[in-house]
């Protein structure tokens, strides 16, 4: 299974005063397997685009290819392609609705038509997979879960559909730390079991060269470059001009560089910092 | 989708219309409204047409955008329409088993149309040309003399401002939590009656949730703020008529002149 998005173009509102451009001419592939990250300054576009993708939102012109199917074209069940596409929104947390954690989990495999058995297997599944206990969670109200728990819950609720992709936007928006940490390696740990296609919408850039495959950058609309993170990120004036960061460690190391000490360029995690300055420190004590 | 809903909406643009004083629009609204309960013939309903053309005609608001604000009502439109046209009785035009279309009914249906239509666009108008906080700031002033006997001009001019203030917020956070629960494979356009009232559940319990929230931080953001009622507040833009306010009201005074004359005479 691969994605192809070919020249997609939206526009909001579409003749008021209000329209709005917000997808111009936008194309990248994402092959199976592959985690792929979007990064773009806030109001770039990156929802927009994730709506598309399931087919919540029409585009103007363009095409966007899952699998062999052209899910732009008219006639293509809807049903059938949100079994495949998997989309978490920005702070799911707020489409939380039944009475119990468990009950909402279920509501998208009830969606699909499965049996009851299926059903309770898949809900007991998806909720020890985003790192929650089923048995301590099951009956309690969603609404008295603390906010990390309820975006897990939510999470859950688009796992247990078992999509072939699955797209989460900012899903660690707002937590702490800790529930950020274990959101991002729930999402690590979904991807490596099931081995499908993840796209992931983050506003941190250690998060996206630590994970991601495949970075894509756009900026009001625009694709600005996609690559693997070594290459985004080596564009830095590109990035700083459409008001993005290089992650933390990657903003030292080029620091470093500047002031004269000689280690690689565009160094993207932290282990390989640390080599590559003891090495540079016991070089120079020779 | 659910965005298409324009009554109550403000159309964004600079013409005269936008910049009349609320006060003469809101009165001029009232009175449109008057008129086209007085009027019993369809000449009349030809002045207030002309009248509110050219009103569109000057305040730039394109025809297409209001005439999609009519949708929702497309419903009740037909539903009077038809209950009309079968339901009077008299000169007997078509006939079939106990249905029958009289002259009286097809003209009545097409009467009360031709008002609700009038009705509809000329009180959008007024939304459509005028900002939510000086259209309520407009209602504070005109019920401000009914004060004396214990009417809350302020308060409820507040909780005007604020239902009008949020209706555009509470219509994204439906659309957000539609398509989120879409991407869940929730279905909202086919089924039963009862299969679809039930599918809104999934819509109404999160929307609640929702407008408590806003509800709740607004309320603490007010308090915060030290926001406490009426009494000796003054406001940032006072209102004062204008040359063009003045010039409003004569057109208005002519208008009704028209109107009365045009009943005595027909
Ligand atoms: N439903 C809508 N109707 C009209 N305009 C919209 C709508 N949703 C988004 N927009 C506009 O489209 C542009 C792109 O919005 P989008 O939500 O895709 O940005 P984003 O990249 O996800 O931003 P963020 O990082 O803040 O989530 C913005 O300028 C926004 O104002
Ligand atoms: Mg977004």
């Amino acid at each position: 299974m691969s994605i192809r998005v070919e020249n997609l173009v939206h526009i909001y509102d579409k003749g008021m005063p209000t329209e709005q451009l917000a997808l111009d001419n936008i194309s990248f592939t994402a092959d199976d397997g592959q985690m792929i990250g979007i990064i773009g300054h806030t109001g770039s576009g990156k929802s927009t685009l994730l709506q598309h993708l399931n087919g919540l939102l029409k585009p103007e012109s363009g095409r966007i290819i899952i699998g062999d199917t052209d899910i732009t074209q008219p006639g293509v069940s809807m049903v059938q392609i949100r079994k495949k596409i998997g989309l978490v929104f920005q702070y799911p947390e707020y489409q939380l609705f039944e009475e119990t954690a468990a009950k909402d989990v279920a509501f998208g495999p009830k969606n699909l038509g499965l049996s009851e058995e299926e059903i309770n297997e898949r809900v007991r599944e998806a909720i020890e997979l985003v790192g929650l206990d089923y048995e301590e969670i099951k009956d309690r109200s969603p609404f008295e879960l603390s906010g990390g728990q309820k975006r897990r819950v939510a999470i859950a609720g688009v796992v247990a559909m078992r999509p072939e992709v699955l797209i989460l936007d900012e899903p660690t928006a707002g937590l702490d730390p800790k529930a950020h940490r274990d959101v991002l390696t729930m999402v690590e740990e979904v991807h490596r079991r099931t081995g499908n296609i993840t796209i992931l919408v983050s506003h941190n850039m250690a998060d996206i060269a630590r994970l991601c495959d495949k970075v894509v950058v756009i900026d009001s609309g625009k694709l600005v470059t996609a690559g693997t993170p070594y290459e985004v990120f080596s564009k830095k004036e590109e990035l700083r001009n459409v008001g993005l960061e290089l992650p933390p460690v990657t903003q030292f190391t080029e620091t470093l560089r500047e002031k004269g000490i000689d280690i690689e360029d565009t160094i993207l995690d932290t282990d390989k910092a640390a080599q590559q300055i003891a090495a540079y420190l016991q070089r120079k004590a020779k | 989708m659910i965005r298409d809903i324009t009554i109550g909406q403000y159309f964004p643009g600079n013409s005269v219309i936008h910049r009349l004083d609320p006060r003469v629009k809101i009165i001029a609204t009232l009175l449109f409204i008057i008129e086209l309960f007085i009027v019993d013939n369809f000449l009349g309903f030809a002045v207030a047409g002309v009248c509110l053309g050219i009103v569109i005609a000057v305040s730039g608001v394109p025809l297409g955008y209001i005439v999609r604000g009519l949708k929702p009502i497309i419903i009740i439109l037909l539903f009077t329409f038809t209950l009309n046209m079968f339901m009077i009785d008299g000169h007997i035009l078509w006939q079939w088993g106990f249905l029958k279309i009289t002259t009286e009914g097809l003209r009545t249906a097409v009467f009360m149309a031709i008002r609700l239509i009038l009705l509809i666009i000329g009180s959008s108008m007024l939304t459509l040309c005028t900002r939510p906080l000086s259209l309520t700031d407009g209602i504070e002033r005109l019920l401000s003399p009914f004060k004396i006997i214990g009417v809350p001009a302020h308060e409820i001019a507040m909780m005007m401002t604020i239902a009008l203030r949020f209706i555009p917020t509470l219509l994204e956070e439906t659309d957000k939590i539609m398509k989120a629960q879409q991407a869940r494979g929730a279905d909202f356009e086919t089924g039963s009656l009862i299969h679809r009232a039930k599918s809104l559940i999934p819509i109404l319990v999160p929307l609640f949730v929702s407008a408590f929230r806003i509800a709740q931080d607004l309320a603490m953001a007010m308090e915060a703020r030290c926001y406490r009622g009426g009494e000796q507040r003054t406001r940032m833009h006072e209102m004062k008529l204008k040359g063009r306010d003045y010039v409003a009201f004569l057109l208005l005074a002519l208008f009704l002149a028209v109107i009365i004359i045009e009943s005595i005479l027909f």
